[in-house]
């Protein structure tokens, strides 16, 4: 326990000082990589905890980053401000969802085609909504890149990592703390059997509601963030289903259900990407497709030799395993 | 003794197939009850009546004076009532003692007292030592034990026990038996089971109903009972004339 607590302090102070030590595309490296762990950890409270799988989760990241984005935009509305409209749109459409699915008995795959379908046909409106861009998108304006502008949200790069690295230490002991808490036993239980869960006065469908809220609650902090990141929103990116897949490959591979899986998976998969990149660049190989072949391969290895993730084989390996916190 | 359950009437009908029909009985405050009937007499069906899994189609079931029947399965854990699963549901991924947690956390206050709870309840049912593996690793006994721990957990005024000695060896049987009796005595706590095992059904109940084809045909004390002729009749199979 006190051996994991020192290198997770270690670990924080590495990051927390990494900026005074790396450059400008390492630094973005490491946003990225913090971003995905954030999202992933989001996505991890539906899934991982409470056995939702959602594979529409760019439906919060996109919905977040418009509401945010918009309200900036034509109202001169702050991201502070914008942030909370977000996460309530947000929590909005995810209890919509929950709501049919839960009540109507969805669940297993059929949920996550719903979750899909939400995402797909926002995508779609978004596409014909001539008010946000449409099709053609919608831009932040750029502002000054070298003072910190925090009302805004508006900064250097350095900004930006650090804010993301809030939210992804945020995010990690948020779940830490819920893990141990009720709420973390109860989402285990409806997980593991619905019917055991409902037996021993779990309100099953209530409980499932709250995952689903709190998921998409989070993931609409990310998005707010994803739009005065990059500044650019086109529907056909942010709500395409690559990206949900994207935010849940990091804890896939990671290991679902755990609190390191996804930030362990977003730091795999994040430079695993960019170096394959790398390597074919100096390599010359530079055909289309060969970079997706190459992380499709990888990909597809450690599923079928890691399949509960690198991180409970590695957790084992280092001694920190999650399971020995049973402590009365 | 007044009555903690009353059964009222009630059938159940699964696409025509009658399962139970017009079944009345009560448990008295305190009492330990067996229900027993050959193999599709509807046992579990008034169980999962009794525990809301699905409500009856005619009929009342009344607990502490309280009309129950229509009541959710969380609602009526939270009324008071425990049970467990024939075929058994253990939390598969959690370790033994998380699984006991998720129920003791109805009623206690923080997860640190609901551990502490838990602890003092495997340690009862002779888990204590099991407390951290995964509850996948369990043996079929253990499970069972398991699935009682949980049950217990909640604290429940009515325990409905579906079948935990089955599969059990007789020394096993006997310690959960042991188990029981303790619980009712201490706790006063009401129990009702469904068994196939006479060893354990004429060691525990006080009471014992007989189910055969969704009807209760006969009820009385264990020795009463295997002494009536409906009873023999139903699990023997009537006399025939040549």
């Amino acid at each position: 326990m006190t051996r994991r607590v020192v290198l997770l302090a270690i670990l924080a102070a590495l990051l927390v000082a990494l900026p005074a030590f790396s450059g400008a595309y390492i630094l973005s490296v490491a946003t990225l990589i913090l971003y995905f762990a954030y999202t992933g950890q989001a996505w991890n409270v539906m899934m991982g905890f409470a056995g939702q799988l959602s594979l529409g989760h760019a439906l919060y990241v996109g919905v977040g980053a418009y509401t945010a984005g918009v309200l900036f935009q034509r109202f001169g509305i702050g991201p502070w401000a914008g942030l909370w409209l977000a996460i309530l749109l947000c929590v909005a459409m995810g209890l919509v969802i929950g709501f049919l699915a839960f009540r109507f008995g969805i669940s297993g795959v059929y949920f996550a085609l719903l979750t899909i379908a939400f995402a797909e046909f926002t995508r779609i409106g978004f596409d014909h909504l001539a008010w946000t861009g449409g099709p053609g998108g919608l831009f932040l304006r750029v502002a000054q890149r070298d003072t910190w502008d925090l009302a805004n949200f508006r900064g250097p790069p350095i900004m930006y990592y650090y804010a993301a690295l809030a939210l992804a230490c945020g995010a990690f002991a948020l779940c830490a703390w819920l893990l141990r808490s009720k709420a973390g036993y109860y989402w285990q239980a409806i997980r593991e059997d619905e019917d055991a869960a409902r037996a021993l006065g779990i309100n099953v469908f209530r409980w499932k509601l709250a995952a689903v809220a709190l998921s998409s609650a989070m993931t609409a902090v990310a998005g707010v963030f994803f739009a005065f990141y990059y500044n650019n929103l086109f529907p056909e990116q942010i709500f395409h289903i690559s990206r949900s897949i994207e935010i849940i490959l990091g804890p896939v591979i990671g290991g679902v259900g755990t609190l390191f899986g996804p930030v362990l998976g977003a730091a795999v998969l994040t430079v695993l990407s960019d170096s394959i990149t790398e390597a074919l660049a100096a390599m010359g190989w530079e055909f289309p497709g060969v970079k997706q072949v190459l992380y499709g391969i990888v990909l597809l290895a450690v599923v079928m030799f890691l399949p509960n993730g690198i991180w409970p084989p590695l957790a084992r390996f280092l001694r920190l395993d999650e399971a020995r916190r049973s402590k009365p | 003794m007044s009555a903690l359950l009353e059964v009222r009437g009630i059938s159940k009908s699964f696409r025509g197939l009658r399962a139970v029909s017009n079944a009345s009985f009560e448990l008295p405050q305190g009492d330990i009850n067996g229900l027993i009937g050959p193999n599709g007499a509807g046992k579990t069906t008034i169980f999962n009546m009794i525990a809301g899994v699905y409500p009856p189609d005619a009929g009342e079931i009344v607990f502490e004076g309280r009309r129950i029947d229509g009541l959710r399965p969380d609602q009526v854990c939270a009324a008071g009532i425990g049970r467990t699963f024939q075929i058994v549901k253990p939390f598969a991924g959690l370790s033994v003692l998380d699984n006991v947690v998720v129920g003791a956390l109805l009623r206690e206050r923080s997860p640190a007292q609901a551990r502490r709870h838990a602890a003092a309840i495997l340690e009862q049912l002779g888990l204590g030592a099991k407390r951290d593996l995964p509850a996948a690793s369990l043996t079929l006994p253990d499970r069972k034990r398991l699935e009682v721990a949980r049950a217990l957990a909640t604290r429940p005024r009515l325990l409905l026990l579906d079948e935990v000695m089955a599969g059990l060896r007789p020394t096993e049987c006997d310690l959960m038996v042991e188990v029981f009796r303790e619980l009712n005595r201490r706790e006063g706590t009401t129990i009702l089971l469904i068994e196939h095992v006479m060893r354990a059904v004429m060691a525990l109940a006080r009471h014992i109903g007989v189910l055969h084809h969704g009807e209760v045909i006969a009820r009385g004390t264990p020795e009463e009972v295997v002494r009536d002729p409906a009873v023999l009749e139903c699990y023997l199979g009537e006399e025939t004339q040549i």
